[in-house]
């Protein structure tokens, strides 16, 4: 068992929750897990990237070469595009849609997600409007993340069991958010691969 | 065993604090700054007293470990690549001193550049100051190497060098922790002169270090960072240093059908490399940095052995390696995933919103409106983005301190008006002499130090410059009257422009502190009461 993931988003989005939670949940499971963050300089509203690998066998590389990456987790739509040189044959893209506009030439939205959609395995969607239904706005992360969580490893209740860890110390109402919000996700992401098959 | 998820210099920090570890001194850099961290944020450092506090610079973090390891007691210092150039002095020297307690010099390098000026490789250092390097491949080997790396450096009294680069420093790994060692008693040199290298002591003691070659070389042969796997095809060699190793071994998950050396101790075990050498019809060298092995190997005139590396384009000549590299280099298939869709645009970092920064370029360029561009020399630090648009505000930015020298450089051969524009962390680390050279020669020059209180771009650690900016210019000299500060804020744009036009014009050195907090440590600060209330 072996899964290659890279997280993408924009320096202060807070990519490196997601990669917490997985994370949590692979070390609980006794699998090796490495994790290439990009601390410093791009943290600063530029492109950011984490490698996240998973596997029961020993990782050597912290870096995931290109054309082997299982899935693709972007909390920004253009983001999710950036890396699509590492997207193996059968690897799928989960986007969030809501674009963060930082720069003059951001492209038209419309052909972003187009693009997103034109992908042979992609899921898109509207992750913060999910959250604010079922918690709030602040808990996209974890929608995106329950999205994604059929292509993870780990059985659901094993995701909420390293949200409640890692949340613990805010207290049980953010808690029970970012569950409702994971649950919410994976529910999206149950209906629409059922519609793809 | 305990079993902990920690970056590469998480792993060091701890290594070193389980072995021991008395004091660490360091100033943030990228990517270097999480092993001070981790250790300031231990609990068990925190009830054993061991030191953490930042350094105002990096010759200084290293004078400080020297003198802790003059004491008797285990030390370590820690910096990124460009650092060691500024703590070099005290570096070199301390290989011909030697040390005392256990000194561990940790170096972080930036291939590719990711957050840095240049690509400088650390491991030339190691040689030059001829004490031993370690190369840790992975998150186990940096915990491993902080713990050994002490040991060696008590046994031979010599300060060790762990070099490692961006990619370990800020990857998570698994890593198993040893038993932890108790902490040194003070136990002052049995030699007292052998901290003194007047010239004829410092003749003996680089005697004495010459003479310990020999011994850092046999060490190297043994050492658990260095391994020789030997395989059937004996084709092809390969000689992999530090994580080289690791983007080696991904392209053959059921093991390399070559014979490998890996690296990750110097100086070189030349036996290990004799016998890759002449075993194999091409070795293929892998380095994550400059051709610093393969150099050595291939000599001057290159003709004895087949080689591969980057001297020869096998392998790009700069820049990080990465699996995909290494495969071509290897003559592998590379899998291809689909191109980046076109429309997708760069993004570059940027000023955050609500950044002081903003609002003092935004003044400092009106000020400037109606002279010829390329008067503002700039330094390291968050502010280095205002040569980015929309700002297009500075036009040099070299090294820590160089805007305010170079501007008196400038100045001196008829520069008017001339603006160095440095931060208050980057200031106290090295601009405050430079400021001492241009007041001396009252040069016609205006200091801005944009004072955000903290040292921003690596993350709000503590700035030594902290509510003494104006004391040390006072101090130093410059007139009263011509230390401006002001507050850089939209609604007093006018004023500042206003304020920093007058000190631009004026024929001496003057120097405007632009003061207001960070908004990254800002809203850390408003964080923590709101939490305490829920």
């Amino acid at each position: 068992m072996k899964r290659d993931i890279i997280l993408a988003g924009v320096g202060g989005q807070g990519i490196l929750t997601i990669a917490t939670v997985i994370g949590y949940a692979a070390v609980e499971r006794g699998l090796h897990l490495k994790q290439a963050e990009v601390h410093g300089m791009s943290q600063r509203g530029g492109d950011v990237q984490s490698h996240l690998r998973i596997s029961d066998k020993e990782i050597h590389s912290d870096l995931i070469p290109e054309g082997r990456v299982d899935l693709i987790i972007s909390i920004e739509p253009m983001e999710a595009l950036r890396y699509t040189s590492f997207l193996a044959p059968d690897g799928w893209i989960i986007a969030n849609k809501k674009p963060f506009v930082n720069i003059p030439t951001y492209p038209d939205f419309e052909d972003v997600w187009k693009s997103i959609e034109s992908m042979p395995r992609s899921i898109l969607l509207d992750g913060e409007k999910i959250a604010r239904e079922v918690a709030t706005a602040r808990s996209m992360n974890m929608v995106v993340l329950g999205a994604s969580s059929p292509f993870l490893p780990f059985e659901i209740e094993e995701l909420e069991r390293a949200i409640e860890a890692i949340f613990s110390r805010k207290g049980e109402a953010i808690v029970a958010q970012n569950i409702a919000a994971l649950r919410a996700g994976r529910a999206l992401a149950e209906e629409r691969n059922l519609a793809i098959h | 065993m305990k079993r902990m998820l920690l970056l590469g210099d998480e792993a060091i920090a701890q290594g070193a604090l389980d072995a021991g570890l008395s004091g660490v001194y360091a100033y943030p850099g990228t990517p270097s700054t999480e092993i001070t961290e981790y250790i300031q944020r231990s609990k068990e450092a925190r009830e054993r007293g061991v030191h953490s506090d930042w350094s105002a610079n990096e010759k200084t973090a290293m004078e400080a470990a020297l003198g802790m390891s003059y004491a008797g007691k285990r030390a370590m210092t820690c910096m990124k690549h460009v650092g060691l150039n500024v703590a070099a002095d005290g570096f070199v020297n301390a290989g011909i001193t030697g040390a005392n307690g256990g000194l561990l010099v940790v170096v972080a390098d930036d291939p590719s550049m990711h957050s840095s000026q240049n690509e400088q490789d650390s491991r030339f250092y190691g040689k030059f100051a001829l004490v031993p390097v370690l190369e840790p491949a992975n998150q186990q080997e940096c915990y491993l190497a902080a713990g050994y790396g002490l040991e060696l450096s008590e046994k031979y009294n010599t300060p060790v060098m762990i070099r490692i680069t961006t990619r370990l420093a800020h990857s998570r790994a698994g890593v198993e922790l040893s038993e932890l060692r108790a902490e040194n008693a003070l136990r002052l040199p049995t030699d007292k002169q052998q901290f003194i290298l007047l010239p004829a002591i410092a003749r003996k003691s680089y005697q004495t270090l010459l003479g310990k070659q020999a011994a850092f070389e046999e060490e190297s042969e043994s050492s658990p960072l260095n391994r020789y796997e030997d395989a059937d095809d004996k084709s092809l060699g390969i000689i992999a240093c530090g994580i080289g190793y690791n983007y080696l071994m991904e392209n053959f998950p059921e093991g390399c059908p070559h014979p490998v050396l890996k690296i990750g101790q110097y100086p070189v075990p030349r036996t290990m490399v004799k016998r890759l050498l002449e075993s194999c019809e091409r070795v293929l060298i892998l380095e994550e940095g400059a051709p610093i092995l393969e150099e050595q190997i291939r000599g001057l005139l290159d003709v004895s052995f087949n080689i591969a590396g980057r001297l020869d384009g096998t392998v790009p000549r700069a820049g990080e390696l990465n699996p995909n590299i290494v495969a071509k280099a290897l003559g592998e298939e590379i899998a291809v995933g689909q191109d980046k869709p076109a429309l997708v645009q760069p993004r570059p970092p940027e000023l955050c919103k609500g950044c002081p920064h903003i609002d003092s370029y935004n003044a400092l360029n009106e000020a400037l409106h109606e002279l010829d561009p390329g008067r503002v020399f700039s330094d390291i630090g968050c502010y280095t983005l205002g040569a980015l648009a929309p700002f297009h505000s500075i036009n040099t930015c070299v090294d820590m301190g160089a805007s305010i020298t170079m501007a008196k450089g400038a100045a001196d051969a008829g520069l008017f008006p001339a603006v160095a524009v440095i931060g208050d962390s980057t200031f106290t680390h090295s601009g405050m002499t430079g400021l001492l050279d241009a007041i001396i020669e009252n040069s016609p020059i205006t200091v801005m130090i944009v004072d955000n209180e903290t040292t921003g771009m690596t993350g709000g650690q503590t700035s030594s410059a902290r509510g003494k900016l104006e004391d040390i210019c006072k101090g130093l000299g410059v007139p009263e009257e011509h230390i401006i500060v002001v507050e850089p804020l939209r609604k007093h744009h006018d004023e500042n422009v206003r304020l920093i036009k007058n000190e631009l014009f004026y024929r001496g050195i003057s120097v405007v502190i632009e003061r207001r907090e960070c908004i990254q440590t800002a809203k850390v600060v408003v964080k923590i009461p709101k939490e305490a209330n829920a």
